[in-house]
């Protein structure tokens, strides 16, 4: 978070990172190719016309019918296509030190198939060139247990031993990094945070006030530009009860969460309520949040530790269910 | 005056937990090539292909239409891809149909998907952004207190969502391809499964689905052909949008899906939507949403829906039977799930819907919903054109 407390019109910005591994299951037709790969073979499947597609596909990219269920053995040498070198590899990438990216025809194939050559150096590679697989040293169940190509003058690898179970699904690392920016609404409640203070915006057409606020009214997209400092206090208008696991929230089960509308505000945002019995919360039960100790402020809704009840009585139903 | 359309194909995969045994390609041709079977037709009749799913971030797979182009065969063909959340399955079929009633293609096949073992829904929609804690749980964490409010407004029975889920529970036990099948059910197997969000429970909540769906959406002259169905004739079309949140908005009873239902019965012609449908399939992923999507569709007074399932005018015999085929409660392969609705209702127009077909149902309605309850889409469809 680089911004200073006094640069009050910038909006604020962090890191946001996703990640993720998904398990995508491969069905016959993969399967039998990334089975393949760890015995050192590479299989392609033949369309209905007779060509064979490498990788194999369970469709014909041309015309969407169905392959046949003939998987052909094609290389392992192949002719490039075509190439593009890779002089600064990214930690993703299949080689660390300058490789190509290539489109390989291999012998028996009719279609080209993208893989790395490691040739060296740029002058090394041209279209045309033939070339002959390298296979990982361990398997990793993916493309990668393919390792790369090199020209065929470097001579032909030994196959590895023939596994003795498919590989019947891969894992896909996602990895997504963001710039997350709230925005100048948004930076002004997380500024206000920080000093332990709510504060909203009132719509310039109808005075409703947004908390948080969202530098425009929804209902009529109407700048919201008047800011509104809103009180601590608030009323619950409606609740639920957890008692099921969430990996990015870290609060025990069983919990209640509730639509909290605080005085003052038009809307209601979703709170955690705690210091009180799960039998005892309910809908108009009147509420205030519990601060974390000053010095631990930031521009985080976290300031905020949860919501407690507060000794005033409920509010008629009457009066909140237009917020719920 | 559009151009009549009507649904001449429908395809839907086995729906399970984990479909390990097929990659997202199988699994989405699995949808495709049953519909194109239904249709008696090949790859090379279709003129344009219209794809739905949900997040990208539930596969994983970002812009997924790029990548299925050509297992779809929509090479030199038009193709788009379509996405408004949850309802995206019931928007690509609305798509899809436009395309045939404004006169540009004559067979247009759509299908909508989700491999949701893929990855973790939970996780996909309850991503921690900076600055902020992440406090809603998942879908359901959103949607209970919005249960919790329908409940205080209408005072209806404490046991309404378990009379729902339990109805289409047995529903699901006459669906061949439908997911969660629990032959031994009964009312007190859902009333004792565990509370997840209160007033949820578990057996109230819909399950997490590997599976797909697909249409093939017919002019007048594909219909005439000779099949082993007669068409779904489309009679009115209808979507509806409004913002997840602002003030005042009412999330339990939404004006989007208000408007949207009564556009759609008046394009349809209908004036007295309990009296004049004969069946609904709609999006009810929580059990309470059925009561309070029948009031959403006009089909009971504000306040009054919960009575339609205490009185089992919704159970299948009843006089407008709901979720026929099992519903949401049943068979969640998000994205995919706003399109077996859609189709649900054509196969019941068709008199193609088996165990669970509604006797002499001729106009039914398809409806899906999607995000914070923002984005509508329904369909009605009949045996004969309108």
């Amino acid at each position: 978070m680089s911004n200073s407390d006094t640069d009050i019109e910038v909006g604020l910005s962090a890191p946001h990172v996703l990640d993720y591994d998904y398990r995508r299951s491969l069905g016959p037709v993969l399967s039998r190719f990334f089975t393949g790969l760890r015995a050192g073979t590479i299989h392609g499947i033949k369309t209905r016309s007779g060509r064979v597609l490498v990788p194999p596909a369970e469709y014909d990219p041309e015309t969407g019918e169905a392959t046949t269920d003939e998987f052909v053995e094609v290389g392992p040498g192949g002719v490039v296509e075509t190439w593009a070198w890779v002089e600064t590899p990214r930690a993703s990438h299949p080689l660390s030190h300058p490789f190509a990216f290539a489109l390989i025809k291999l012998d028996g194939a009719d279609t080209a198939m993208l893989h790395a050559v490691d040739a060296g150096e740029a002058s090394a590679m041209k279209s045309g060139m033939r070339v002959t697989p390298r296979w990982a040293a361990e398997s990793q169940g993916s493309i990668k247990d393919l390792s790369h190509f090199v020209p065929e003058s470097e001579g032909s690898a030994a196959a590895p031993e023939a596994p003795a179970d498919p590989t019947t699904d891969i894992v896909t690392p996602v990895h997504v990094e963001y710039t997350y920016t709230p925005g100048k609404a948004a930076s002004r409640y997380l500024r206000g945070l920080k000093q332990g203070k709510i504060l909203g915006q009132a719509s310039d057409s109808s005075g409703l006030v947004y908390v948080p606020p969202r530098g425009a009214c929804p209902r009529d997209g109407v700048p919201t530009s008047r800011e509104v400092e809103v009180s601590s206090k608030g009323t619950v208008v409606a609740l639920t009860i957890v008692r099921v696991p969430s990996e990015n929230i870290k609060v025990d089960l069983p919990y209640c969460t509730a639509n909290i509308l605080l005085d003052g505000a038009d809307q209601s945002f979703t709170g955690l309520l705690q210091e009180c019995s799960l039998e005892d919360v309910r809908i108009g039960m009147r509420v205030e949040a519990v601060w974390r100790d000053a010095s631990e402020w930031d521009y985080s809704s976290e300031n905020i530790k949860h919501f407690r009840p507060i000794d005033e009585p409920d509010l008629p139903f009457e009066d909140i269910k237009e917020y719920c | 005056m559009a151009e009549h359309a009507a649904v001449i194909g429908i395809g839907q995969t086995n729906f399970d937990a984990k479909r390990v045994d097929v990659s997202q390609v199988g699994l989405i041709r699995e949808a495709a090539e049953r519909a194109l079977e239904d249709a008696q037709l090949s790859w090379s009749d279709i003129d344009a292909v219209v794809i739905g799913k949900a997040p990208d971030m539930f596969e994983g797979v970002m812009m997924p239409e790029l990548f299925l182009a050509e297992a779809l065969g929509c090479v030199g063909k038009p193709m788009l891809r379509v996405h408004t959340a949850g309802s995206v399955g019931g928007s690509t079929a609305i798509v899809a149909a436009s395309l045939v009633q404004s006169g540009v293609h004559k067979r247009v096949l759509t299908v909508a998907y989700e491999k949701q073992s893929e990855s973790n829904a939970m996780w996909a929609l309850s991503i921690k952004l900076p600055f902020s804690q992440t406090l809603v749980a998942g879908a359901g964490g959103f949607f209970a207190p919005l249960i919790r409010g329908y409940m205080t407004r209408s005072g209806a029975p404490e046991d309404t969502g378990i009379r729902v889920a339990l109805k289409d529970r047995l529903n699901a036990l006459k669906n061949p391809v439908a997911h969660l099948k629990l032959p031994d059910v009964d009312f007190d197997m859902i009333a004792n499964s565990p509370m997840l969000w209160d007033p949820i429970r578990y057996l109230e909540t819909c399950p997490s689905s590997d599976g797909a769906c697909a249409l093939v959406i017919g002019d007048k002259e594909a219909a005439a052909q000779e099949r082993s169905a007669p068409p779904a004739w489309i009679h009115a079309t209808q979507m509806k949008t409004e913002p997840t949140m602002f003030a005042k908005r009412d999330q339990v009873m939404p004006q989007a899906g208000l408007d949207c239902s009564a556009a759609l019965y008046k394009k349809a012609g209908i004036t007295d939507p309990r009296k004049e449908i004969d069946c609904a399939e709609i999006y009810v992923p929580f059990s309470w949403f059925e009561p309070m999507w029948m009031e959403n569709l006009h089909f009971a007074p504000i306040g009054e829906g919960w009575r339609m399932t205490y009185d089992g005018a919704t159970a299948l015999d009843g006089d407008l039977p709901v979720n026929m085929s099992g519903g949401v409660l049943s068979t969640n392969a998000i994205g995919a799930s706003g399109m077996v609705r859609f189709a649900e209702s054509a196969m019941q127009v068709r008199g193609q819907a088996g165990e669970h077909q509604v006797d002499g149902a001729r106009k039914a309605v398809g409806h899906a919903y999607g995000g914070g309850s923002q984005y509508f889409a329904m369909w009605v469809v009949g045996d004969q054109p309108l």
